[in-house]
């Protein structure tokens, strides 16, 4: 007996496995386009992969957290890759070490930029008390992110989307912003997508330089501990 | 690549329980990463390029794929569709702006920095460092 195509679409929809093979084959299709563009940095794979699934999860009246069950293998790696960055930054060390300087006042001046010009911006264009507490935070990695905004009233799976926008914002804006002023130092693109747009910035200075990825890499595990220590802070001068 | 993967996953394992323990407001995998880190320094101290293959190569392989590994978080938006109808120009353009912002004073605030601090006499770091000399004609 042959199953009709409504019963094998409600087993696969349910099980993990449909909605991990669709997001490899979405961010596959991401960065084909990525690849056909000629590398150009607006046609970014994490957006179009995004924008494919929204889709599809929209057109079928998937949820959320139906379509997490599925994803979450590829959610999961996130933590081993974070551990993995460990050995270019072994690779690069010396470079690190002499540049202390340099990078401190990149994170405090950085930091400080994305979580001030985000809440000027947003609350003098009227958004609500709740869209800016989850705003805050949105320049740092997922989890720390998250956690900030929980604790400073804000909505945490709303700053999850704001993080993963912002990573993709900087990930386009990087490279034509830099090439635009010729500025040539690795370390400080690098440096500065990590302070501006965490892991996400991170992975395209990998694509684009390793000295680059190595320094976005230590910006954004630097980012996460400042922003957690003072957002709480800045926000506190919110009026309302 | 399943012996990096091991030691990674038990670097994470470590981070994540010293990140509840502490009760710190790190990640764990932030503090895998530096517990790694200590790790590779201890046993391969001052050699930079001593990082084995087996572990070099599934952490290149990982990390190239990085952007891969945020997609599931991303399609989280569709959760806010709402409030993104309602608010979008102001958190767009808050996100655009800031962004812009805080990349420009990022590199801009290194780069002056760098500019005091770096010595000339880095050695070999010099020769691809942020300063060519003039006339180098890159």
């Amino acid at each position: 007996m042959i199953a009709g195509a409504d019963d094998i679409w409600v087993y696969l929809s349910q099980a993990p496995l449909f909605w991990l093979t669709a997001t490899l084959v979405a961010y596959g299709a991401g960065h084909w386009c990525y690849e056909r563009s000629g590398g150009n940095p607006i046609v970014n794979p994490v957006a179009i992969a995004a924008a494919l699934l929204i889709g599809l999860l929209t057109a079928t009246g998937t949820p959320y957290a139906v379509y997490f069950d599925g994803a979450q293998f590829v959610h999961f790696m996130l933590g081993p890759a974070t551990v993995a960055l460990a050995v270019p930054l072994f690779r690069h060390l010396p470079r690190v070490k002499a540049t202390l300087l340099p990078m401190l006042a990149a994170l405090v001046a950085g930091a400080a930029t994305a979580v001030g010009v985000a809440l000027v911006v947003a609350g003098l264009m009227g958004a609500s008390r709740e869209t800016l507490l989850s705003l805050a935070p949105k320049s740092v990695t997922t989890p720390i992110a998250m956690g900030v905004a929980e604790s400073i009233g804000g909505l945490p799976s709303l700053t999850a989307s704001l993080v993963v926008a912002t990573g993709i914002i900087g990930a386009i804006l990087v490279t034509p912003l830099f090439n635009g002023v010729g500025l040539k130092d690795w370390r400080a693109r690098g440096f500065a997508v990590g302070v501006a747009a965490h892991g996400l910035g991170a992975a395209r200075a990998f694509q684009v330089n390793q000295i680059a990825g190595v320094f976005a890499a230590i910006a954004m595990g630097l980012n996460g501990l400042v922003t957690a220590l003072v957002a709480p802070l800045i926000v506190h001068f919110l009026p309302g | 690549m399943l012996k990096a993967l091991t030691l990674l996953l038990v670097c994470q394992l470590l981070g994540e329980t010293a990140a509840r323990a502490l009760g710190a407001p790190i990640p764990g995998p932030v503090l895998g990463m530096a517990l790694l880190l200590a790790a590779l320094l201890l046993r391969y101290r001052g050699r930079a390029d001593a990082a084995p293959d087996w572990l070099g190569g599934t952490a290149d392989g990982l990390l190239k794929h990085l952007s891969l590994l945020f997609v599931p978080a991303s399609v989280g938006v569709v959760q806010h569709l709402d409030r993104l109808s309602n608010e979008g120009a102001a958190i767009g353009l808050a996100l655009l702006l800031s962004t812009l912002a805080a990349l420009a004073v990022g590199a801009a605030t290194f780069s002056a920095v760098a500019r005091l601090t770096d010595r000339p006499a880095v050695g070999p770091e010099r020769k691809d460092g942020p300063t060519p000399p003039p006339g180098d004609g890159a």
